[in-house]
């Protein structure tokens, strides 16, 4: 199918056309009406001013507290769970790749396949084991300890989002350690290199770019995380995601969910693209580029 | 290769464990005979199971998330196959941007798509309609599709389509019986993960449905967050289950560990 230049665009737009149209309808389109909604006026009488225009969104957001200390506290939930993610997911990615035939692919599943259940389902699941009555304050009150308050703090949140972000970090691991040359970690050995130095020095040079796209996505998806916050953290402990959830459809100010929205999807697309910069400047110097 | 030493076996199992956890507690909290939340200790108990299917909003609820999933995985196979085929065989001014554009929707959080399309909804009076829920659920589950195509057709061997041509097969007869089987296989696993994502979603759904057009996980949600009692956790079960049985299909049909591992 060799065809001419001009068949080759041709055919290139009529056969994309259909998914450009309905994205450029239903994505591009209602991002930029929220753009736009953002900066309009709010009335609690009246309602949206389509017509009439003010920063005072984006103002509140940045100098009133109830607003930047819920962004600031996701933040930090998610700076934390990206943390306790590449502190469990590497080990566990390496321990897998030295597993052998049958039980390598049987943990890898089982690790993943959290993955395609339904988020809503994993955090009741977390709401049975953490409740004040639940299975873990259970096994303290048997063990003859108090019980403690597990679920709507923190906490609770933190291990909800850990438990669904994680196979996010196992996986990128997992596929650079597939790349992994073992004839240079023999080599490294049988000149005398310890473990430790094999690992530090061999290894984890290799596996960091798939360290820091699961880094990357594991901070995006736990930044906007919504049915965790909700279900877990409880009418109190807000994250940006139920922030945006009440503004919507309790508060019913369009405009001022919509100036944190924008503001959620702008410094995740910041976070994503200087990240990726960072990470490919690196490694381009690394490798001599 | 290097041995797991005993330290590093007992971590799998701490992490295995850990994983598992919510599923396992969720399963048995579904067989209690109790009325509160507790684990079967008594005796195992049918009866939350029977209280789903006696629940008319469960099952519309349900019944929606199915057709949802069937109807928006379908079109979006329809829309992602001739772009990804177009993606990897052309050379078009703009591809890259094209490219970008449609596997977007991972990176843009599916709440900010959601508060978007309510408000694109409610300018258009279609808020709740079922058609437009359909379609808002095509463009986040396309870039799943579009990857396994591309990943796919990015493998084909190109000479038996020019063997096929040089022989005098026409275009159609090329795309159905030589190009389409060849990337089946990517197609097939493409289409359920995407009714896999389309069946799972909450966030962006919570903002666009109506009572009528429900899915499963929104009234899921909804009920989780008013009234706690074992019913939830039978239809968890359920959904346990099921997604369960898909997954084997999906092992059977393109292998498990290419879809979620991305090896091809």
């Amino acid at each position: 199918m060799s065809g001419s230049l001009f068949t080759d665009v041709r055919r290139g737009y009529s056969l994309t056309g259909p998914a450009v149209l309905l994205f450029a309808v239903l994505m591009v389109l209602p991002l930029l009406l929220t753009l736009v909604l953002s900066v309009n006026v709010f009335d609690y009488t009246t309602g949206i001013k389509g017509d009439q225009y003010t920063a005072e969104h984006y103002t509140n957001l940045f100098t009133d507290p109830f607003f930047y200390e819920i962004f600031l506290r996701t933040f930090w939930i998610s700076a934390l769970v990206t943390a306790l993610c590449v502190l469990i997911g590497v080990p566990e990615a390496l321990v897998l790749s030295r597993m052998r035939a049958p039980w390598r692919s049987l943990f890898l599943v089982l690790v993943l396949t959290p993955l395609l259940i339904s988020v809503v389902v994993r955090a009741f699941g977390w709401s049975l084991l953490l409740g004040n009555e639940g299975v873990v304050n259970q096994a303290i009150v048997a063990l003859g300890g108090k019980p403690l308050k597990l679920l709507y703090t923190p906490f609770a949140v933190i291990i909800g989002l850990v438990h669904v972000m994680l196979p996010f970090m196992i996986i990128p691991v997992w596929t650079s350690l597939q790349k992994l040359d073992a004839t240079a970690e023999h080599a490294a050995l049988s000149l005398g290199a310890s473990h430790w130095t094999v690992f530090s020095r061999i290894v984890l040079p290799q596996i960091m770019p798939g360290v820091l796209s699961g880094t990357l996505i594991v901070f995006g998806l736990s930044a906007s995380s919504f049915a965790i916050p909700g279900l877990l953290g409880g009418r109190r402990l807000k994250m940006v995601a139920t922030l945006i959830y009440d503004q919507y459809l309790a508060e019913l100010n369009w405009p001022m969910g919509a100036a944190i929205a924008v503001t959620l999807l702008l410094i995740n697309l910041v976070v994503m693209l200087s990240w990726n910069r960072l990470v490919e400047r690196r490694y381009n110097r690394r490798l001599g580029v | 290769m290097t041995r797991n030493g005993p330290l590093a076996l007992s971590f799998n199992a701490l992490v295995m464990v850990f994983m598992m956890a919510p599923l396992v507690v969720v399963c048995l909290v579904a067989f209690t005979p109790e009325n509160t939340l507790s684990l079967p200790t008594t005796g195992f108990s049918l009866r939350w199971f029977t209280a789903v299917f006696e629940r008319a909003d469960f099952i519309t609820a349900f019944a929606n998330s199915l057709k949802l999933a069937a109807l928006s995985a379908t079109l979006a196979t329809l829309i992602a196959v001739p772009a990804g085929l177009a993606l990897t065989r052309y050379r078009f001014p703009g591809q890259g941007v094209i490219n970008g554009l449609l596997l977007s929707p991972i990176i843009i959080p599916h709440l900010v798509l959601g508060v978007a399309l309510m408000r694109l909804f409610a300018l258009l009076g279609v808020n709740g309609s079922f058609s437009w829920l359909v379609l808002a659920h095509v463009v986040v589950i396309t870039p799943y599709v579009l990857r396994l195509v591309i990943a796919t057709a990015i493998g084909v061997d190109r000479s038996a389509e020019q063997a096929a041509e040089s022989l005098g097969a026409g275009r159609m007869t090329l795309f159905w019986r030589i190009t389409v089987p060849m990337i089946l296989p990517g197609v097939a696993g493409g289409w359920l993960l995407a009714f896999i994502n389309s069946f799972d979603e909450v966030t962006l759904s919570i903002f666009i449905t109506s009572p009528a057009t429900q899915t499963l996980p929104v009234r899921m949600y909804v009920y989780a967050t008013e009234s706690i009692d074992p019913m939830m956790a039978a239809i968890s079960a359920l959904v346990i289950a099921l997604t369960a049985v898909t997954m084997l299909v999906l092992d059977r049909v393109y292998g498990l560990d290419r879809v979620m591992v991305g090896k091809s």
